[in-house]
């Protein structure tokens, strides 16, 4: 604690050295051994491996758990509209219904509306757990709308888990607030620890009243990041560090990135695609610097898979998204419909659902296990990608042409792992095939060997397997990742009998742009 | 001696108001607007404006 309280008041500029302040928070920090890169806070490769206490914070937090994800819901409230640095992926100009994006949102909110919203939705989405403070500009640069919200909520919804998004700008002088709070999820985003790269994403920050520019604000920004993210660590505050991937800028940094973030103890790193549209306006959709393919995300992020939990869900939803990851519902909650809407807030209800979602977890797992045990003995060291029709709860519950998005399986002897989504355009629209047709629907399942639905068409089943996808509808209902572990079984004895050639397939495009609810 | 902020320019992110040492921004009618008489343009208080520093638009807060 006074360790703590140390470091904050050296937060200011012209105190001890940065390096000196990291090395005293690192030895304070959860069993932390700087530089080799381990770390003693709950980084375990599997969800099953994790420290109780940490498994208890996550479980039913869907940004910080993948299986999470499938169950329950979050809500960002856009209550901190300022920033106070400026990044070349963001334009703060822009800003329509139909764009999907952080730093984006239709309606800007006040504390108070905010709070009403948060309950509102919550007594009519049991499964919304998570409310988070993620923009559009900085939540640390709004902190006295950000606590204020914070403070209306758990007033009346105590049991929603609070959480923020922030640049680390002004974390260092927060870290207090943030645990008398009871925040206990905290998302940094960190793109680089070397200012050279910093000075190709940032043009300027603004810290203590002046305007800083190229070097020196990627300096100052990334020893407040890195300190914040210490300080937090040590007070117990779960941390995840979002990264954006620019091939060229960053790509290969961030591993360097992973690296110090881990030996700091964060618990989970995001590394999303770049999203560069030349009509967002930003300074890379402008100057044409692309995003990341599907294969180059996932050598990445397979390469920074070590000791440390890779998020792969990350739907890098809008600041004012409200729903399931994958799905956006925050039209149903505008401001007018939210202060029309009778609301009472049913804390055992929401026990009920939460309990309901238990149980059926527990039945997944004893599924997967059983599936995963029939595999014991296989030998093939075939891997294959599988997408898969979903609209949550773990099943295989989705029309093909209904489908928003498919989520992406990675299979092997070894079982089976969530390894991203892709998001699509509709392909069926009121019974019709849509005008873009099934094009870019293959182009982003490209690496997938087979596609596993509740139901699809004759025609746009005959167009997958002209581009070398097999359309399953076998395991429609069923168990996700029991049904992928039984398909990949299935396939081997296939390949196994000449019926079918095992074939390698490519990469695949991730689709940038619009998502909406419809 | 004043600065005005271009409405056609400006997000209403907001930033410019916390930032100011003279509570001359402020929100009128879903915009904000600088107060010309409290504005400073921050002289005495910091070398540059503060509101033109922080603002995330070029060229929005502007001299009057």
């Amino acid at each position: 604690m006074n360790k703590l309280l140390q470091l904050h008041d050296f937060s200011a500029p012209g105190a001890t050295s940065f390096d000196e302040l990291r090395k005293s928070a690192a030895r304070g920090g959860c069993s932390t051994t700087g530089g080799n890169g381990k770390s003693g806070c709950g980084s375990a490769a599997g969800q099953g491996d994790l420290p109780a206490e940490v498994w208890e914070k996550v479980k039913n937090h869907p940004c910080y758990s993948e299986q999470a994800h499938h169950h329950f819901a979050r809500m960002h409230v856009a209550v901190a509209p300022a920033c106070n640095i400026q990044c070349n992926y963001c334009n703060r100009k822009y800003d329509c219904a139909n764009e999907s994006r952080p730093g984006v949102v239709s309606e800007k909110l006040t504390p108070e509306q905010a709070a009403r919203k948060v309950v509102a939705v919550a007594s009519t989405i049991p499964q919304m757990t998570v409310l988070g403070i993620a923009g559009p500009g900085d939540a640390l640069a709004n902190p006295a709308k950000t606590f204020k919200t914070f403070e209306l909520v758990t007033a009346t919804a105590p049991d929603i888990k609070l959480c923020l998004s922030t640049n680390g700008l002004m974390l260092p002088d927060y870290v207090e607030q943030i645990a008398a709070m009871n925040v206990d999820h905290v998302t940094i985003t960190i793109n680089m620890v070397d200012p050279e790269i910093g000075a190709q994403i940032y043009p300027w920050i603004f810290y203590n009243h002046r305007r800083y520019t190229g070097v020196e604000a990627s300096t100052i920004l990334s020893e407040r990041q890195l300190l914040g993210l210490e300080m937090l660590t040590a007070r117990g505050i779960l941390v995840k560090v979002n990264s954006v991937m620019i091939p060229g800028i960053n790509d290969k940094h961030l591993i360097e990135v992973n690296k110090a973030v881990k030996s700091r103890g964060a618990f989970l790193h995001n590394i999303m695609p770049l999203i560069s549209e030349p009509e967002h306006g930003t300074v890379f959709g402008l100057t044409g610097q692309r995003g990341p393919t599907a294969q180059e995300l996932k050598a990445l992020q397979d390469d920074c898979e070590g000791e440390m939990n890779m998020m792969r869900h990350c739907r890098q939803c809008r600041a004012d998204a409200v729903g399931l990851l994958g799905e956006d519902r925050s039209a149903e909650f505008t401001t007018d419909k939210v202060m029309e809407m009778e609301v009472e807030y049913d804390l055992a209800a929401r026990q009920a659902y939460q309990a309901q979602v238990e149980a059926e977890r527990d039945a997944i797992a004893v599924a997967k296990q059983r599936e995963l045990a029939k595999l014991e003995g296989e030998t093939a060291t075939i891997k294959i990608q599988v997408a898969i029709a979903t609209k949550g709860g773990g099943l295989i519950n989705e029309h093909f042409g209904h489908a928003h998005e498919f989520q992406i399986y990675e299979v092997s002897t070894a079982g089976a792992k969530f390894i991203g989504h892709r998001r699509v355009d509709l392909y069926c629209e009121g019974g019709y095939a849509s005008d873009a047709g099934i094009e870019p629907i293959l182009k982003a399942l490209n690496d997938c060997t087979a596609v596993l639905v509740a139901k699809i068409g004759l025609c746009p089943k005959d167009s997958l397997a002209g581009a070398g996808i097999e359309a399953v509808e076998t395991y429609a209902f069923e168990y996700i990742e029991q049904s992928v572990i039984a398909y990949f079984k299935d396939y081997l004895e296939r390949v196994g009998k000449s019926e079918i050639r095992h074939v390698a397939r490519g990469d695949a495009d991730i689709r940038q742009g619009a998502f909406v609810a419809s | 001696m004043a600065y005005k902020i271009i409405t056609s320019q400006c997000t209403v992110c907001g930033a410019c108001e916390f930032e100011c040492p003279n509570a001359a921004i402020s929100m009128k009618r879903g915009t904000y607007v600088i107060d010309a008489v409290k504005c400073t343009e921050c002289e005495g208080h910091f070398d540059k404006p503060q509101c033109v520093a922080v603002c995330p638009v070029d060229n929005t807060c502007v001299p009057a």
